[in-house]
C-alpha cells in the first residue's frame, strides 16, 4: 500500500548555531501507509510533539525529508505547506480548540470554506453528514461552547475529516476527557479509520488506548524505538507493540 | 441559493459579535471621537463662513486705486541728482487713469464677477451748529449694492439714490439729529457744497463706520469731489475669495494701478481665520489618532484573545493573507459603523447647541452648515483609519506561528 507519510533522517535542532543548542530529533526515518491506525508515545520532552508539528507541517525539520502522498515538501514555499496542509491533513488536539464563535456545523465547515474563500449551501450538507457521522445531528446549531468536553472532541474529529484528509493528526484527543469520552472518541476514531481508510497517527499517554491501535510508535530522546519491529508488521489491523526502553 | 460573504468577513464580523461588550465599547469611542470632529468641523466651517460672510459684504474682495503720486529728482545731463533730498509728495485725490478701459479689462476676466466704479473723499455733513467729516463714497448702487450689501443694513427709509440723496450711518444721524426726509449740507476741502436729502439709514455693525460712511450717488460724488468724469477707486468680487490676493497681484502687475485685495487689507482678520483653520485640523488629527490608537489596542487585545484560534484556522490550511484580512476587515468595519453613530451625534449635538448659542442680538451665531459631504467623508476617513489601524494588529495575527499559537 501506498505511503501517506515518509520521513527520512528527520533532524531538529533548537536554537541551532547558538551555545544552547539542542538537538530534539536525532534523525528519525518513518513511514506511515495508508488505512493504518498508529500510537505515538512517549515521554514529556521526548520530542514527540516536535515530531507530530513537522509531520502536520506547521514546523520544518532542520534537515531530513517529509513526504505527504509522495510530495516531498523540503523546497515547498510557506504558503505551499499551507495549501498542502488544508488539503491532505486534518488535526485533533487535546483541548479540542473549536472556534467559540461558531456552531458546531459551522466549525466542521471551516477548512472547506477557507479552502474555498468563501461557503457553499453545499458545504453545509458535507458537515451535517460529517456531523451525523460522529453523531451530533441534535447539536448540529449548538455554539461550541453549548457542548460536553466530549461532544467538542466529536465537532472537533469532524471538524478534521472535513477536507477528506488522507492522514489525521490527533495530538493527546483523549488526554482532556473522562474515561467514557475518552473511549468514545477513541472508537469513533477506529470506526472512521476502518470505514473511510483514512490514517490516524494518535498522540496518547494511555496505554491502554495505545494497545488498541495498529501499531505502537516510541519516542524516546527524539529516537523512535521499536520502529524496525514495528515496520516489519505493518499490516493494519495487526498489532505490533514496540517493548519500551528501559529507563536506564 | 444563499450568497456568502468571503470568509475573511464571515470570520471577522462573527468575532466583533462574539466580544460584544469589547466591540460597543470600542464603537462608543469611536463615534465620540468622529462626533467632535464632525461637530467641531460642521461649526467652525459655519462659523468661518458667517465671519467671511460679514466682512466681505461690507468691503470688495479686491480694490484698484491709482498708484501713489513720486517725486522724481531732477537730473542734469552728466546724470547727477540736483537736489538728493526728496520729499513725499501729498497723495491728492486723482481719478484713475483710462479708468473705463481697466473696467473693460476686469470685466473680460473670468475670476471677476462684479466691477464697481466709485469716487471716495472726505467732506463736511453739516446740519444747524453740528458739523462731522464724513467719508463719501459715490456710487452705482445697482452695481456696488452687489459688493456691500448696503440695503440689508438699513434700519430706516429706503436704500434708493438720486442725485440729491444721502444714505448715512445710525451713529451719524444721531450725531446731527437727523432722520430719513431730513436735508444735510454737504461741504468739501475745494468749496463745493450741495444740500442733500436722507433717504435711508443703516447700521453696519460698527460704530466708527456708522459715524463716517455715508453713500450718494457717482455723480453727486464726482461734482462734490471735483473729479468730473473721473473715479478713485475699482471696487471687485472675484469667483474665489482666497484668490483674490494672486488676482490682485496680477492687475498690479500688469495695469497701471494698485490692486488691494481683502486679504491684504483685512491682514489680521485673514490671520485669525487661519488660525482658527490651522488649530481646527490640529485637534481634529489628534482626536483621529486616538481613535486610531484606540481601535489598534482593542484590536491588538482581540488578536491576543484568539490566538489559539487563529493557530487553529492556520492549522486548517488558513493563509496569512486571510488572517491579515480578519483583522482589517474588523478595523475598517468598526470605523465605518463608529463614523455613521458618530456623525448622528454630532450633527444632533450641532442642531441642539445651534439653537442654543445666540449672539448678542438673538440671531444666530453661526449658519447650520451641515453638507452631506462632510458625512461621506468622515466615513470614509473613519474607515480607512480602522484599516490602518487594524494593519498593525492584523501583521501581529498573520505573523502567529501556528505551534505557538495552539500550545498558548
Amino acid at each position: 500500500m501506498a505511503d501517506v507519510l515518509k520521513l527520512e533522517q528527520i533532524r531538529k535542532f533548537y536554537n541551532a548555531g547558538t551555545p544552547v543548542e539542542t538537538e530534539v530529533l536525532h534523525g528519525i526515518d518513518l513511514k506511515l501507509a495508508a488505512g493504518e491506525f498508529v500510537a505515538l508515545m512517549g515521554p514529556s520532552g521526548s520530542g514527540k510533539s516536535t515530531l507530530l508539528n513537522i509531520i502536520g507541517l506547521l514546523d520544518r525539520p532542520t534537515s531530513g525529508t517529509v513526504s505527504i502522498n509522495g510530495q516531498n515538501t523540503a523546497g515547498m514555499s510557506d504558503s505551499e505547506m499551507t495549501a498542502l496542509r488544508g488539503h491532505t491533513i486534518g488535526f485533533v488536539f487535546q483541548y479540542h480548540y473549536l472556534i467559540s464563535a461558531f456552531t458546531a456545523a459551522e466549525n466542521v465547515m471551516m477548512p472547506m470554506m477557507v479552502d474555498h474563500g468563501r461557503r457553499t449551501d453545499a458545504m453545509q450538507d458535507v458537515a451535517y453528514g460529517l456531523l451525523a457521522d460522529v453523531e451530533l445531528t441534535r447539536w448540529r446549531d449548538n455554539r461550541a461552547t453549548n457542548m460536553s468536553g466530549g461532544q467538542q472532541q466529536r465537532v472537533a474529529i469532524a471538524r478534521a475529516l472535513a477536507m477528506n484528509p488522507s492522514l489525521v493528526l490527533a495530538d493527546e484527543p483523549t488526554g482532556n476527557l473522562d474515561s467514557v469520552s475518552a473511549d468514545g472518541v477513541f472508537d469513533l476514531m477506529r470506526r472512521i479509520n476502518t470505514e473511510h481508510s483514512t490514517t490516524f497517527l494518535i498522540v496518547t499517554h494511555n496505554l491502554d488506548l495505545a494497545m488498541r491501535c495498529d501499531r505502537i510508535l516510541d519516542v524516546i530522546d527524539g529516537r523512535i524505538s521499536g520502529q524496525e519491529a514495528a515496520e516489519a508488521e505493518n499490516i493494519p489491523g495487526s498489532r505490533a507493540v514496540a517493548e519500551p526502553l528501559s529507563p536506564a | 441559493m444563499k450568497n456568502w460573504a468571503p470568509i475573511e468577513w464571515t470570520i471577522g464580523l462573527r468575532f466583533l459579535t462574539e466580544g460584544i461588550m469589547q466591540t460597543v465599547f470600542i464603537l462608543t469611542g469611536i463615534a465620540m471621537g468622529v462626533g467632535v470632529i464632525v461637530f467641531m468641523s460642521a461649526m467652525l466651517s459655519g462659523l468661518q463662513a458667517n465671519f467671511i460672510k460679514r466682512v466681505l459684504t461690507s468691503q470688495a474682495h479686491i480694490q484698484i486705486i491709482p498708484p501713489d503720486e513720486v517725486a522724481r529728482p531732477l537730473r542734469s545731463s552728466s546724470g547727477l541728482i540736483e537736489g538728493a533730498i526728496v520729499q513725499r509728495p501729498s497723495q491728492r485725490i486723482l481719478s484713475i487713469d483710462q479708468w473705463q478701459t481697466i473696467r473693460s479689462a476686469m470685466k473680460a476676466r473670468p475670476d471677476v464677477i462684479t466691477v464697481s466704479p466709485t469716487a471716495t473723499g472726505s467732506a463736511l455733513a453739516i446740519r444747524g451748529d453740528a458739523a462731522r467729516s464724513i467719508t463719501l463714497t459715490g456710487m452705482e448702487p445697482e452695481l456696488y449694492f452687489q459688493i456691500v450689501r448696503v440695503p440689508d443694513y438699513i434700519v430706516a427709509g429706503a436704500a434708493k439714490l438720486e442725485s440729491d440723496d444721502i444714505l448715512i450711518g445710525t451713529e451719524l444721524a444721531k450725531d446731527l439729529g437727523a432722520a430719513v426726509g431730513d436735508k444735510l449740507n454737504l461741504s468739501t476741502a475745494s468749496g463745493a457744497t450741495q444740500v442733500l436729502t436722507i433717504t435711508g439709514v443703516f447700521d453696519l455693525g460698527n460704530k466708527g463706520a456708522n459715524e463716517r460712511s455715508t453713500f450718494v450717488a457717482l455723480r453727486t460724488a464726482q461734482s462734490l469731489l471735483g473729479l468730473i468724469g473721473g473715479i478713485t477707486t475699482l471696487d471687485i468680487t472675484v469667483t474665489d475669495i482666497y484668490a483674490a490676493e494672486t488676482i490682485a497681484q496680477d492687475i498690479s502687475a500688469t495695469l497701471p494701478v494698485q490692486a488691494d485685495s481683502w486679504i491684504k487689507t483685512n491682514a489680521q482678520f485673514f490671520t485669525a481665520v487661519r488660525a482658527q483653520q490651522s488649530s481646527n485640523t490640529l485637534i481634529r488629527s489628534f482626536v483621529g489618532l486616538s481613535v486610531a490608537f484606540g481601535i489598534a489596542a482593542v484590536l491588538i487585545v482581540s488578536v491576543i484573545q484568539r490566538s489559539k484560534d487563529i493557530g487553529i484556522l492556520r492549522a486548517m490550511g488558513t493563509r496569512r493573507g486571510q488572517i491579515l484580512g480578519v483583522f482589517l476587515i474588523q478595523g475598517g468595519v468598526l470605523g465605518f459603523i463608529g463614523a455613521i453613530i458618530g456623525s448622528s451625534l454630532g450633527a444632533g449635538a450641532l442642531f441642539l447647541w445651534h439653537g442654543a448659542a445666540r449672539q448678542a442680538d438673538g440671531t444666530e451665531l453661526f449658519p447650520l452648515m451641515l453638507e452631506p459631504s462632510l458625512f461621506v467623508v468622515a466615513a470614509a476617513v473613519a474607515t480607512l483609519t480602522g484599516v490602518a489601524a487594524g494593519m498593525a494588529p492584523a501583521l501581529r495575527a498573520a505573523r502567529l506561528d501556528p505551534v505557538e499559537a495552539i500550545r498558548g
